[in-house]
């Protein structure tokens, strides 16, 4: 018997990082149409930090929640409509009532890799208006792999029906993913799954340790369409996966159709490994900071890659853009400091 | 009226509770009368009880039994939990400052509304959120020179080890209570609140970014009148600094303020716990002030 992978298509939410929130309606659409037609089981949709996050902090979004939750609902028929939602962001009341009445089928509940608790009262309403719901934990290689487990559990214990962990910053070398999904596996009762970012160029093959060391549910987007230097590239995964005998159900000609259609519409840029994205993971800072940190480096002179490096050191996590400003300034100061010392 | 000091009660001993036990306790103006919670084995009440502090695990109950010494209750549990206390402790008619987002009583922000709930003598302060004793003062200081503001919004960062339970579980009600709060005191039409818990070590100092969409905004004046509003601010929060005085950064007004607790429970990183709780003695004093009258 052949296993079977559970793909999760994340192209129009992710992918809206690369796009600074703007893919538009018609892109939603056609991509949501496209998708659909190869048998992708999940596809994700939204604002690039998921339902309620278009701000000033992360960047507004061109469409509302609502229209492209709407507007998904209309072109998926089989595949399931699925959301993220990172409590901080969003409230239960404002945001995940309202995309259940939209007809959201998946919610996948997102906190920090050490902050699971902060998804108790999202998983638990999910989990009782009967709708599928996963926990997400992001910024994973900031923990170690028992740390992981535990913050899993938690989710398990709060209802969570399966348990993603995202490489957010593209940090992870495979052996690194062996360990960690390893450990989950070992902690959980329910299915653990991996998202990549392709920052040092191991989108597919962590996606593949993950798979070799249990995981059971695999994200990917069309052309790695996502932040920074992107995901892992789904057609490659479904063609990978499809040489190592496993099952995704999706239709391999399909599925390489609707990512030539991503790249003819939506995908602006093709994501590469830029020596920004490099230095993203390297340092192991969130990749949707690229592109604030390119122009706010570039507005001020300061080199993006001592930006990185320097946010690393201050551990930023998701959600604190505002620092990058911040040590822009200071780095800059310091720099104009030492011309000072050295005229 | 007696000559008595102001009695305080607290309930919850979790970091905000524990935290304001401290600082109640060195009030010159405050009598401290009970530390009130479930668990006796719990951190906040170990160190109450080094402090010498009266406690019980006996929770609201406690403070029934002994109404007849508390004048001023601090509620520092949980928003839900703030429901259920308020009608026990309204019919008690004392004084209570709600440090939970249940927002059930007036918001205040000492820096704007001091006089306001002491003239009308609330008997329910809410003290809104860490990040809305922030925020608010610079939103309503915007405000205060620009008269349209289409949007404002607030991020706050603060270290995972400041937010207990409490905090934790009541994610959604700090976000709709910062946000009333934000709309109220600067007429934005619409407001946005976004809290993100950081679990970096060592861990990282309470920091607030505002950021207002406002037609041609008078930059100077905005510069000014926040300055002004930081001075009026530090009075009761020494550690609040302003580390990024406004600028206009991709057509939006952005200043950064960070808060550095006194280091009273948790280290000077929590100043989260510092703002509200600064905030809420400082309220509390003036209300003893008014009862010495």
């Amino acid at each position: 018997m052949s296993k079977k992978i559970l793909i999760s298509d994340p192209t129009l939410r992710d992918g809206n990082h690369a796009v600074r929130h703007q893919i538009s309606q018609e892109h939603f659409a056609a991509y949501c149409a496209a998708a659909d037609a190869a048998g992708v089981p999940i596809v994700e949709v939204g604002h690039g930090n998921g339902l309620g996050a278009s701000s000033m902090l992360v960047g507004e979004c061109a469409l509302s929640d609502e229209t492209i939750l709407s507007t998904a609902r209309e072109h998926l028929t089989r595949a399931k409509m699925a959301i993220h939602a990172i409590p901080g962001f969003c409230t239960i009341q404002r945001h995940v009532s309202m995309a259940m009445d939209l007809g959201v089928d998946v919610f996948r509940i997102a906190s920090h890799c050490t902050e699971a608790d902060i998804t108790q009262r999202h998983i638990e309403y999910v989990r009782k208006h009967g709708k599928e719901v996963y926990g997400v934990l992001m910024m994973s290689h900031m923990a170690s792999p028992e740390t992981l487990a535990d913050e899993a559990r938690k989710m398990e214990a709060y209802g969570a029906e399966g348990l993603i962990i995202m490489d957010s910053a593209g940090a992870y070398l495979p052996a690194e993913v062996t360990r960690r999904i390893d450990a989950l596996v070992n902690a959980l009762n329910i299915p653990v799954g991996f998202h990549a970012h392709n920052n040092l160029g191991m989108g597919i093959a962590n996606s593949v340790a993950a798979v070799e060391a249990g995981a059971t549910m695999i994200d990917g987007s069309a052309r790695g369409f996502g932040a920074g230097a992107g995901n892992a590239q789904l057609e490659v995964l479904v063609a990978v996966f499809q040489q190592m005998g496993f099952e995704t159900g999706i239709d391999l000609y399909k599925m390489l159709d609707a990512a030539d259609l991503a790249e003819k519409t939506m995908v602006k840029a093709m994501p590469y490994i830029s020596s920004t994205s490099i230095v993203s993971g390297m340092s192991g800072v969130f990749s949707g900071f690229i592109k604030q940190v390119t122009s706010i480096g570039a507005e001020h002179g300061v080199d993006p890659r001592d930006i990185f490096f320097e946010l690393g050191r201050r551990n930023a996590v998701a959600g604190q853009e505002s620092l990058i400003l911040e040590v822009a300034l200071a780095l800059k100061a310091s720099q104009s400091r030492a011309e000072v010392n050295h005229a | 009226m007696a000559k008595r000091k102001t009695r305080v009660a607290i309930l919850g001993t979790g970091n905000i509770g524990t935290d304001l036990l401290i600082k109640a306790m060195r009030s010159d103006a405050l009598e401290f009368a009970l530390f009130v919670g479930r668990n006796l084995r719990s951190d906040g009440m170990q160190k109450a009880s080094q402090l010498g502090a009266p406690i019980s695990d006996r929770g609201i109950d406690a403070i029934v039994q002994q109404a007849d010494d508390i004048d001023i209750v601090f509620d520092c549990t949980s928003a839900a939990a703030h429901l259920e206390h308020w009608p026990v402790l309204q019919k008690l008619g004392k004084t209570v400052i709600d440090m939970t987002p249940a927002k059930v009583g007036q918001l205040c922000v000492p820096a704007i509304n001091t006089e306001q709930i002491i003239e009308g003598r609330a008997q329910n302060i809410n003290m809104i959120t860490c990040g809305g004793q922030a925020s608010v003062p610079i939103a309503n200081a915007i405000a205060a020179v620009q008269s349209d503001i289409e949007y404002i919004e607030v991020a706050s960062s603060i270290a995972s080890r400041s937010a207990g339970p409490g905090t934790r579980a009541n994610l959604d009600e700090y976000i709709e209570t910062t946000e009333e709060a934000l709309i109220k005191f600067s007429g934005a039409r619409r407001a946005k609140a976004i809290l993100i818990l950081n679990p970096a070590r060592p861990p990282i100092d309470m920091q607030t970014t505002i950021y207002a969409k406002i037609n041609n905004p008078d930059l100077p004046a905005i510069r000014a009148s926040v300055d002004e509003m930081m001075q009026r601010l530090t009075q009761y929060v020494p550690g609040c600094q302003l580390i990024l005085p406004p600028v206009i950064e991709g057509g939006k007004v952005m200043t950064t303020i960070k808060v550095l607790g006194n280091g009273d429970y948790l280290p000077r990183y929590a100043g989260n716990l510092d703002i509200i709780n600064c905030a809420a003695i400082g309220i509390a004093e003036r209300i003893a002030r008014q009862r010495a009258e």
